[in-house]
């Protein structure tokens, strides 16, 4: 791997958008996607406080941080043809089906799909925000996270923190390779060709089908 | 024409223990001055409902921005709210136990605030099924619809909401800058008096009214930094 592994899992997400894409992405990891996205391909970001659309972060002489904002309550701009929402019409467009995508990181993944990402009880608790609207209402949900914690496996037979949403999550990307959901449970499809089948299964605490079609990622 | 007040005499409207709607997110669209004034103020055992409790600075560098005002006086005993993260003194005042937070997804907020000044029963909603939230205060039991299983939500209101908007007419139609907008428009219906901070007050016929974001009629006290008039 020639990039830090947070930089190839997001060009690997890069190639999950489609042009015209109705996007939300969560905080951390997900904001380097768009610098991977192909030349051809124009994505448009949804801020869930009420950006549809939005731009470039702006420089300080552009900024007016009191009035224009990210959801994380940093400078934001609107790119051309984007739009301000109020924060009733942004989750309707969340909860309605009209986000293509979000992609999120996470603390827990299962092979059902439940996701945990936003509470450690006794130790963080900085609330959901968007975050169960967005999994519950976007048409794709993208986790983009490194494959374990510390040495430890995130994806689990069964999520052990509180539950973000159930069974919400359409594929799982990480720095060891690209896992879908399916009926029969977690199947891996693509295989970072740095690690071994193995090491991928020993660093996987939920178990693994190991896809028909299984390819090297081309991120 | 609207009874237009200061900052201090729109704290002053506002009892100990009473619940009051906050608009902005992160600090972005707070009423700043009202808030400021309610400080000094120190009117306590404030039910606060509102996104969250901003910031301790602002983008400026302003200290305690808006809402962290409140949250650092101590004046809230009880905050409904979606995400308390970036305020690290509303964990340590939950931690201690002078502080109650009730944690709602942003959306299932936005729209129980909605059902409480559009008078709706409640919300029935997918967010939130099979996790903690289920067991809130604010959840009244799910219900099945063709297959699929809703969470069944109570409106929200509160005595007062504190909302700010970029231009205020005389009649009280406002129109919001940029991101400010977020959750000031909808409580805007959903309070028993809504007090409104002008960044600019501005005369009627000034906003074309086609680009009226609030009516007017919603709004009960407009609040000129520049004082009464």
């Amino acid at each position: 791997m020639q990039v830090t592994p947070k930089a190839y899992i997001a060009a690997r997400v890069a190639k999950e958008l489609r042009d015209g894409d109705v996007v939300n992405l969560g905080i951390g990891l997900p904001t380097m996607i768009p610098s991977f996205l192909p030349r051809d391909v124009h994505i448009i970001l949804q801020s869930e406080n009420g950006i549809v659309g939005t731009g470039p972060k702006p420089d300080s002489e552009h900024a007016e941080p009191n009035y224009v904002t990210d959801a994380g309550g940093q400078p934001a701009s609107v790119a051309p043809g984007g739009c301000f929402i109020d924060s009733c019409t942004s989750f309707g467009l969340i909860r309605g089906g009209h986000v293509d995508c979000t992609v999120l990181g996470a603390l827990e993944v299962d092979q059902e799909g439940n996701l945990a990402n936003w509470i450690i009880p006794g130790k963080k608790v900085p609330g959901m925000g968007g975050a169960m609207d967005l999994v519950a209402g976007a048409k794709k949900v993208v986790i983009a996270m490194e494959h374990t914690a510390r040495g430890n496996p995130k994806i689990l037979h069964k999520c052990r923190l509180p539950l973000t949403a159930v069974k919400c999550v359409d594929i799982i990307i990480t720095e060891m390779g690209v896992i879908q959901l399916t009926e029969d449970g977690l199947e891996l499809v693509e295989y970072n060709p740095d690690f071994t089948i193995e090491e991928i299964r020993a660093a996987t605490e939920a178990t693994l089908i190991i896809s028909k079609s299984l390819c090297p990622i081309t991120p | 024409m609207k009874r237009v007040i200061s900052p201090q005499d729109a704290a002053a409207l506002i009892p100990a223990g009473a619940s009051v709607m906050v608009g902005g997110f992160m600090g972005c669209g707070n009423a700043h001055a009202v808030l400021a004034a309610l400080a000094e103020a120190e009117t306590g055992d404030l039910t606060v409902i509102s996104n969250d409790a901003s910031m301790l600075n602002g983008p400026n560098g302003e200290e305690y921005y808006g809402l962290a005002k409140l949250v650092h006086n101590r004046q809230i005993k009880k905050l409904i709210a979606t995400h308390v993260g970036l305020n690290p003194e509303v964990a340590e005042q939950m931690n201690d136990g002078t502080l109650e937070v009730v944690l709602i997804p942003q959306g299932s907020m936005a729209e129980m605030i909605r059902a409480g000044g559009a008078g709706l029963g409640g919300v029935l909603t997918t967010t939130g099924y099979g996790t903690p939230v289920q067991g809130g205060m604010h959840v009244h039991g799910t219900i099945d619809i063709n297959g699929k299983t809703y969470l069944v939500e109570l409106p929200l209101r509160a005595d007062y909401a504190i909302i700010s908007g970029h231009f205020i007419d005389q009649t009280g139609n406002i129109w919001y800058k940029g991101t400010t907008r977020n959750f000031n428009q909808v409580m805007a219906t959903a309070a028993d008096t809504v007090i409104a901070e002008a960044d600019n007050l501005v005369a009627i016929g000034d906003i074309v009214p086609e680009n009226v974001m609030t009516p007017g009629v919603l709004v009960d006290y407009i609040v000129s930094k520049g004082g009464n008039q």
